[in-house]
């Protein structure tokens, strides 16, 4: 406990977290590799792209937000939000003309779960690199 | 763009693997403890696929 309230008393003061929080948004692994942790970059942007890419060779469908009922507001509202967490690859894809459909069948559907979770695997990149260049983390 | 099929299988192991290195990268504090983890987190996705694989195969009969 004293430790802590020492280590968050020591810590730098958040420098401008604002550009490396947007470069880990739009390239992943981005702000890791900013931050000068190019290891940990390398990896969150293979494990995100090649996620990503799957997905999109599965014909996975992406979410558009719709409002309705709460479950449909929340799936496709929350679903649009994970696919667009992907950064740069979600923004080129769609620019692209990437327009799959939904159709049934399990490979599509794990397609979509793909997108969507690569999507959310940046986020916690994007909180991690938040978290050291805030300074509570190495 | 080629299509890729996958079973059931390969998709969630694929999806358990890529999952469990970034949990594993954003976590804990040495490279030591992040391999740990992501491995950890691995195993603990592939048994609780093979448990609920068999579960819902018992439950269908």
């Amino acid at each position: 406990m004293a430790t802590n309230v020492r280590a968050q008393a020591e810590a730098p003061p958040a420098r401008g977290w604002y550009g490396v929080v947007f470069l880990a948004w739009l390239v992943p692994g981005g702000g890791h590799f900013l931050l000068k942790r190019p290891g940990r970059g390398a990896l969150v942007l293979a494990s995100v792209a090649i996620m990503f890419l799957l997905g999109l060779m599965m014909r996975g469908t992406m979410f558009q937000p719709q409002t309705g009922d709460v479950l449909t507001t929340i799936i496709y509202c929350g679903g649009f939000l994970g696919d667009l967490a992907s950064g740069l690859f979600y923004l080129l894809t769609v620019w692209l003309g990437y327009a799959q459909p939904d159709t049934a069948g399990h490979v599509h559907d794990y397609g979509t779960k793909f997108l969507v979770a690569a999507g959310l695997l940046n986020v916690l990149a994007m909180v991690d690199a938040y978290e050291i260049v805030t300074g509570q983390k190495e | 763009m080629p299509k890729m099929n996958l079973s059931h299988f390969e998709a969630a192991i694929l999806f358990a693997l890529f999952s469990s290195v970034v949990l594993g990268v954003i976590t804990k504090r040495t490279d030591e403890e992040r391999l740990r983890y992501g491995v950890r987190c691995f195993a603990y996705f592939v048994a609780a696929l093979i448990g609920l694989g068999w579960l819902m195969k018992l439950g269908h009969g």
